[in-house]
């Protein structure tokens, strides 16, 4: 009984060409699998800020530590600005996929708007904080908080510049198969930035203010 | 502000006549072979085949020239240890003061591990994987260049160190607080974190590369279960790349903040952790004895099917074996510092771990040999490599279980027998590995054979040499001699140190042995050339003409099994290409873009380890701009015509009859 059903599936698994017949992927899929891979990488390296971080977290050595520095209602702020900007990127894939150019730029351009919000507030409060003595270089808990976020902000930062030169990319050359490419790198990209975000939300700024 | 930072005249040793010998050379070097290169009219030839090609077997030759020079460069740091070691007894203090001999095994490290094994291995990868999947080329080909370009970045670096400034002094580990600015406050780890971020960030690249191109490109009909064993080591030598290099990039760039701007991560003050330097560091340096040895299994593997006529013995445990080696390699860090303190629970817990990472290789060991059983064995110098390498590896290896135990670790660590060690299963697994994989396909590369004569010579010399060079550090870490010493006390130690130094020169005699080699058979070329298939080979590489065109394969291979090309032979299956039709193909551009990055890498590099600000910015801008450039460029692919390809079918089956 139970042979005769393996071998019936497995003929039914024969007769349909697997990818494995078919040879070499697309380019669109090599390329968006590749940047996964690249994304993998990334997180990987933000892991060990992340880990970094942890080991040092109460290594404040006298100093200020996260319950005096963290203000909630800034981070709250960058919080749904970087959240709202992914979303405003998934309207963007939208857009792209229909071929319609001033929806992409519209989009994008509130994409870049957000990311730059964000990207604002979170300079501010490196600059509060360094004002008031409580720079990088004060205690490893503050080396390490720099750090990490700083990372996801110079990402961030990258990841604003790289929509600018697409949306270059998008007037110069229009939909072509190479840009929407680069366009759905870019918005993997950028979902992954929100992914991060949410972690260093959690981890840096909701558990670094227990008592 | 001084405009060239803290760089002027005293940075240039003037006054060491070993450091201003050596560097000379070097550059009178470079200058002779530009200006030949120059004169003879190659550079057009160069830049157009070469420097701007993006043709995977191109790159991975000159991944393996950069590999070779830097393994002449890295083994004369070995010869000066040893004859430091073997003089320096008593109160003699040798002919090396301190701060040269620390750079010295600096130097020696960082360039054996990052700029001549990873070079060699991702030569070998680069030039053989698309190779035996049956593909056109890699998934990202100018990526690839760029990967290269880096890693030719990081190289020069390290070289410019010899003559301008320094090069470390903290050990190829750097572990703080030595490495902080505190207690190094020179360029040399400057050079060194440098260096290895824009050399690493070429590997990450690679590794990107090699997954998506093992997991994404392959030829019709190729399964998981129809890889070559090669294919299977490399994709896991490259998971592990994409995993543990970054941790390697974000560890030193915590290094690098607080060298540079006064951070707190590793430093003394500040409540910074030291130790979490070294656990950082070894998350990514173990996985990295995978990523340089794995590769080398996949190697043996092949050699050893092939010269003995016989499929791989259990190919679905080889892969097994891979991939648990591949996962296990993340959980035993801790066994390069159990003197660190943990408890006796962690420090069991990756001794057990340890003790069980050789099961894998155990079975990988046994493998071999049952591929050679009942094998009709043809003694050629790959095959010498590889027996040579099963016999030394498992001693190697034997030796790293027994320091997997750690309380006897705790006796043994940082001492000579733990330098013994390591190159016993890095000289015995990689290299060996290494040298089998460039007599093996160096014919598929050149189209003509390695002379064997002087190839034998070059394994003798190599296996007695090693054997002669690292068997008595054994004893003498037994007897109580730490690494790192650039005079001792104990008069007993140094017999042993000068056997240890006539095993260096005898392997020296195999190193010249293999220049030799070289350069008999290129003389003797038209001699020594081959077809197709010189060995019998079984996998897709050998089913296409040697060198392979730039396209590698005129039509796709169809695969129907594993050693498909085997199978094909043996039905007599070979097709005659005059009824064949051919398709044009398109074809990677060349592109220029890796060799611009590698250029203002160089200078951001430079200018970063001297504080010249301006000059760091300048190459910020070149790299950005270089990559702008590429992403606005229209033309991508090039298009070859069918009927250049089937005149070169012509040509070429007139060859194979001829």
């Amino acid at each position: 009984m139970n042979i005769a059903v393996t071998a019936d599936d497995e003929v039914r698994y024969e007769a349909r060409p697997s990818a494995t017949e078919l040879g070499p992927a697309s380019k669109r899929i090599v390329v968006g699998y590749g940047f996964w891979i690249f994304l993998l990488s990334d997180i990987v390296m933000f892991s060990a800020f992340f880990a970094a971080y942890a080991v040092l977290a109460h290594a404040t050595a006298g100093g200020p530590g996260g319950m005096q520095l963290f203000n909630q209602r800034s981070v709250a702020i960058e919080t749904v600005c970087l959240l709202v900007s992914s979303y405003t990127c998934g309207l963007m894939s939208l857009a792209i996929d229909r071929s319609q150019y001033g929806r992409t730029y519209l989009t994008a351009f509130i994409t870049f708007v957000l990311g730059a919000l964000f990207l604002t507030l979170e300079v501010r409060e490196f600059a509060g904080m360094i004002a008031m003595g409580a720079g990088p270089q004060r205690s490893a808990f503050l080396s390490a908080f720099f750090t990490l976020v700083g990372c996801h902000g110079l990402h961030v930062t990258a990841g604003l510049v790289w929509l600018v030169v697409m949306m270059a990319q998008v007037a110069i050359r229009g939909f072509s198969a190479t840009v929407e490419r680069r366009l759905l790198c870019f918005s993997l990209f950028w979902h992954a930035l929100d992914i991060v975000w949410v972690w260093l939300f959690t981890v840096v700024y909701l558990m670094g203010v227990l008592p | 502000m001084k405009l060239l930072g803290k760089l002027d005249w005293s940075a240039i040793p003037f006054d060491q006549p070993i450091i201003m010998g050596a560097s000379g050379g070097m550059v009178l070097a470079i200058v002779a072979i530009l200006a030949w290169v120059t004169l003879k009219g190659y550079v057009p030839y160069l830049w157009r085949e070469w420097i701007t090609s993006v043709d995977h077997k191109r790159i991975g030759i000159m991944y393996i020239i950069l590999a070779l020079v830097m393994l002449l460069r890295g083994f004369s740091d070995a010869i000066m240890m040893r004859a430091q070691q073997a003089v320096a007894a008593g109160g003699a203090q040798g002919y090396l003061p301190p701060e040269h001999f620390d750079q010295i095994f600096s130097a020696h490290g960082t360039i054996m591990i990052f700029f001549m094994a990873m070079p060699f291995v991702i030569g070998m990868m680069n030039f053989v994987v698309p190779l035996q999947l049956g593909v056109r080329d890699m998934a990202f080909p100018t990526l690839n260049s760029v990967a290269l370009g880096l890693t030719a970045s990081g190289i020069l670096l390290t070289n410019i160190s010899l003559a301008v400034g320094e090069f470390s002094k903290a050990g190829w580990v750097a572990y703080p607080p030595l490495s902080e600015l505190q207690f190094s406050p020179g360029v040399g780890v400057d050079y060194y974190l440098w260096a290895l971020q824009i050399s690493g960030v070429g590997t990450l690249m690679t590794g990107i590369n090699f997954v998506a191109t093992i997991l994404k490109t392959r030829a019709p009909g190729m399964s998981y279960m129809r890889m070559p064993v090669f294919c299977w080591t490399s994709l896991a030598a490259n998971f592990l790349i994409v995993a543990a290099f970054p941790v390697l990039t974000a560890t030193l760039a915590m290094l690098l903040l607080d060298r540079y701007l006064g951070f707190h991560f590793f430093t003394i003050d500040g409540q910074g952790n030291a130790m979490m330097y070294v656990n950082l560091f070894w998350v990514w340096g173990h996985p990295e004895v995978y990523i340089l040895v794995l590769p080398a299994f996949g190697i043996f593997s092949e050699v050893v099917s092939t010269f003995s006529g016989k499929p791989l013995f259990g190919y679905r445990s080889m892969v097994a074996a891979t991939m648990s080696i591949c996962v296990l390699s993340f959980i035993v860090w801790l066994h390069h510092f159990f003197t660190m303190g943990a408890s006796a629970n962690v420090n069991g817990f990756f001794g057990v771990m340890t003790m069980i990472i050789a099961v894998p290789t155990g079975v990988k060991v046994f493998n071999w040999l049952f591929t050679m059983y009942g094998g009709r064995i043809r003694f050629t110098v790959p095959i010498l490599w590889s027996i040579g390498f099963m016999v030394t590896f498992v001693i190697g290896g034997m030796t790293g279980v027994l320091m997997a135990v750690p309380p006897a670790d705790f006796q043994l660590h940082n001492s000579l027998f733990l330098i013994a060690h390591f190159h016993n299963v890095i000289i015995g697994g990689t290299v060996f590995g290494l040298m089998a994989g460039y007599n093996y396909w160096f014919p598929k590369a050149f189209g003509f054979k390695l002379d064997e004569r002087w190839g034998r010579v070059s394994f003798w010399c190599w296996l007695i040499g090693f054997y002669v060079a690292f068997m008595p550090l054994y004893a003498l870490g037994l007897m109580g001699m730490t690494r790192r010493m650039q005079h001792y006390d104990v008069a007993s130690w140094q017999p042993w140190l000068v056997a240890a130094a006539v095993g260096v020169v005898i392997i020296l005699v195999g190193i010249v042995s293999q220049v030799i080699q070289l350069v008999v058979s290129i003389r003797d070329r038209e001699q020594l050339k081959v077809t197709d298939d010189p060995w019998n080979g079984r996998t897709l590489e050998w089913a296409t003409a040697s060198p392979p065109p730039a396209w590698n394969f005129s039509v796709l291979p169809q695969v129907t099994d594993i050693d498909t090309f085997w199978k094909a032979k043996q039905r007599a299956q070979t097709q005659s290409s005059k009824e064949r039709k051919f398709e044009p193909i398109e074809v990677p551009k060349n592109s220029a873009t890796g060799f611009v990055i590698a250029f203002f890498s160089v200078v951001t590099g430079f200018a970063l380890i001297w504080h010249i600000w301006w000059m760091a910015g300048v190459g910020a801008i070149g790299v950005f701009l270089a990559m702008l450039a590429f992403a606005f460029r229209v033309e991508e692919e090039i298009e070859i015509p069918a009927d250049q390809i089937a005149r070169f079918e012509k040509v070429h089956q007139a060859e194979i009859a001829a």
